[in-house]
């Protein structure tokens, strides 16, 4: 189905937080001037209530959906909004931004820093996934937008949605957390780490002050590698590679022999193409740092929480497995506040979440309308 | 579950129930008793159930529904937390229905129950003339393919009740779609029981 609507997207930007106005970071740094960079989608109604603020992914960007003009690959959520998709562009105004600290738009490291006109590297701050949340509650109060009717995102967008719920419970109607965690587990932060040494130990890396020269290539292809293989399932391995062997394969010791070998190293050197190597180790710091708990307790994250919650979980996943989402359950039962929970069934891991859209869509499709049934709004239409 | 869940057995359960009251329903199903609780007695709905297509009926209705097993119990709920819990065709469902229905008890002020009486006329006359494991209206399964774990009697029940000293508030009985008020454990294919500590 071709959506005419979101045939020609483009990226926005807005700047916010310059001198002497900036946004005070989680750590207490002052930060500013911050630019987000933005999509939009759908129109926004009359009342301003049928807003929708998606959130992406460590190395998600702000084209979530729809064509850039010339463009041949959709962003990366296409199959769930767009015109009757389970974010109905024809209902809802479906927002995202690239996150503070990447490199898709949005101020990171390897933006210029007006004080002394270089990219800021290693100077950039250390920023969290609260000061993520902050930046885009700036975005929406730009756009004039009182009060979203849902966030919505997977993995780390999932922590951003949870970070929502807890700075700025009075601003969304409901919330979508999927296939993500109230906090990392020493494995998931054990990944993130090797990732992180994979990009520092590349002689290129230069402690962060590599623009301008050569790029830690290598070192981002590596950790990018051992992303993907978290992303997927041991089943979905087998079926997309077995141990099938290239058949063009040059007779040299160590090359990409297995489709799997060089399926990664696709995937390393083509990511290295499009993600800035300092906003990989910014922003998995961000996710490893993040504690919804920070010294609380389960039952008192969500006391007093009047937003609707869904929060799902794919059975194959084990980068974020259902347990974890299955604690973000409890901290809603605990705090009575109303929530579905539903375990997905699918063979693709964590990477489920932006692949297996067809079970996702119908669940967040009616999660959504029921929401937006009961304040009477949704439906530009009606 | 609810698979023979008629508008009588809605009835007596929504007749048992205050208007605006919180509702646990622990292995709701399609959420089609809690459809109706919400349009009839605008109660705060809240189901648990274990079955997917079952999770993904309910919430494209609309509902509030969680997707665990109950037979781990409901810990991260509160005493009295909610105003009535239903257990409609799923306690005889469950591995252990003793420790349920008590987490059932500790987190409702009362509680509904509505099971199959194993001792059905029909079924005590299949067994006694055809020397077979009954299969009737309310109890649908042959042994191989039955979700049943649990065969009990209205009679069985009652006596657990009191064993456990649970207060029978109300009891309500039916058989082919008609309310049975006479020896119930003999005619009546389903049981109901409003039930309190």
């Amino acid at each position: 189905m071709t959506d005419k609507s979101l045939e020609n997207v483009e990226t926005r930007s807005y700047t916010f937080a310059c001198p002497p106005k900036e946004l005070t970071l989680d750590s207490g740094e002052k930060f500013g001037p911050v630019t987000l960079a933005y999509e939009t989608y759908g129109t926004l109604n009359a009342e301003k209530s049928n807003a929708v603020l998606v959130l992406h992914a460590l190395s998600g960007d702000a084209h979530a959906a729809g064509f850039h003009k010339d463009d041949t690959t959709p962003g990366w959520w296409n199959n769930l909004i767009g015109s009757g998709k389970g974010l109905d562009t024809d209902k809802y105004f479906v927002v995202c931004s690239n996150v503070i600290g990447g490199c898709k738009g949005s101020t990171g490291p390897s933006s210029v820093n007006p004080k002394t006109e270089k990219p800021y590297g290693a100077d950039f701050p250390i920023i969290s996934i609260g000061d993520m949340v902050n930046a885009q509650r700036h975005l929406i109060d730009h756009l004039g937008i009182d009060k979203l009717l849902a966030v919505i995102g997977g993995s780390m967008g999932g922590m951003q949605v949870l970070q929502w719920m807890v700075s700025y419970p009075e601003r969304i109607q409901a919330a979508v957390p999927i296939a993500t965690t109230i906090k990392h587990t020493p494995q998931q932060i054990a990944f993130n780490e090797v990732g992180r040494q994979a990009i520092m130990a590349d002689p290129n890396w230069r402690k962060g002050n590599y623009y301008n020269r050569g790029v830690p290539a290598k070192g981002l292809a590596v950790a990018r590698m051992i992303g993907h293989i978290t992303y997927m399932s041991d089943a979905s391995m087998a079926e997309k590679f077995g141990r099938r062997v290239r058949v063009d394969r040059k007779p040299f010791k160590f090359g990409a022999d297995f489709e799997v070998e060089g399926y990664l190293r696709y995937r390393g050197d083509t990511f290295v193409k499009r993600f800035d190597a300092n906003s990989y180790l910014y922003l998995t710091k961000a996710i490893d740092y993040f504690n919804l708990l920070n010294g609380h307790r389960l039952s008192e994250v969500f006391q007093g929480l009047k937003a609707k919650a869904l929060v799902l979980a794919f059975k194959s996943d084990w980068l974020y497995p259902p347990y974890q989402s299955q604690e973000i359950v409890k901290a809603c039962k605990l705090a009575g506040v109303d929530a579905s929970y539903c375990e997905l069934n699918s063979t693709y891991g964590h990477d489920a979440f932006l692949l297996e859209t067809e079970q996702e869509t119908q669940l967040i499709k009616h999660f959504l309308k029921s929401v937006s049934d009961k304040n009477g709004t949704g439906d530009l239409h009606a | 579950m609810n698979k023979w869940a008629s508008k009588l057995e809605h009835r007596i359960i929504s007749n048992w129930i205050d208007t605006g009251a919180s509702v646990l329903d622990l292995g709701c199903g399609d959420g089609d008793l809690l459809t109706s609780l919400i349009r009839e007695k605008q109660v705060h709905a809240q189901g648990i159930d274990l079955n997917d297509h079952a999770i993904q009926n309910c919430i494209a209705q609309g509902l509030s529904v969680l997707q665990e097993d109950i037979d781990k119990g409901l810990s991260e709920y509160s005493d009295s937390f909610f105003d009535y819990v239903i257990l409609n065709q799923t306690f005889q469902q469950v591995k252990k229905p003793d420790f349920v229905l008590r987490e059932a008890l500790r987190v409702g002020k009362k509680i509904i129950v509505g099971f199959p009486n194993f001792l059905y006329i029909t079924a005590r006359l299949q067994m006694f003339f055809r020397g077979k494991v009954p299969v009737t209206p309310s109890l649908p399964y042959e042994w191989y393919d039955t979700p049943n774990l649990h065969f009990l009697s209205i009679a069985d029940f009652k006596e657990y009740c009191k064993k456990r000293n649970i207060l029978i508030e109300r009891s309500a009985f039916t058989a082919k779609n008609k309310t049975v008020l006479l020896l119930p454990n003999l005619f009546a294919e389903t049981g109901f029981f409003l039930l309190s500590k």
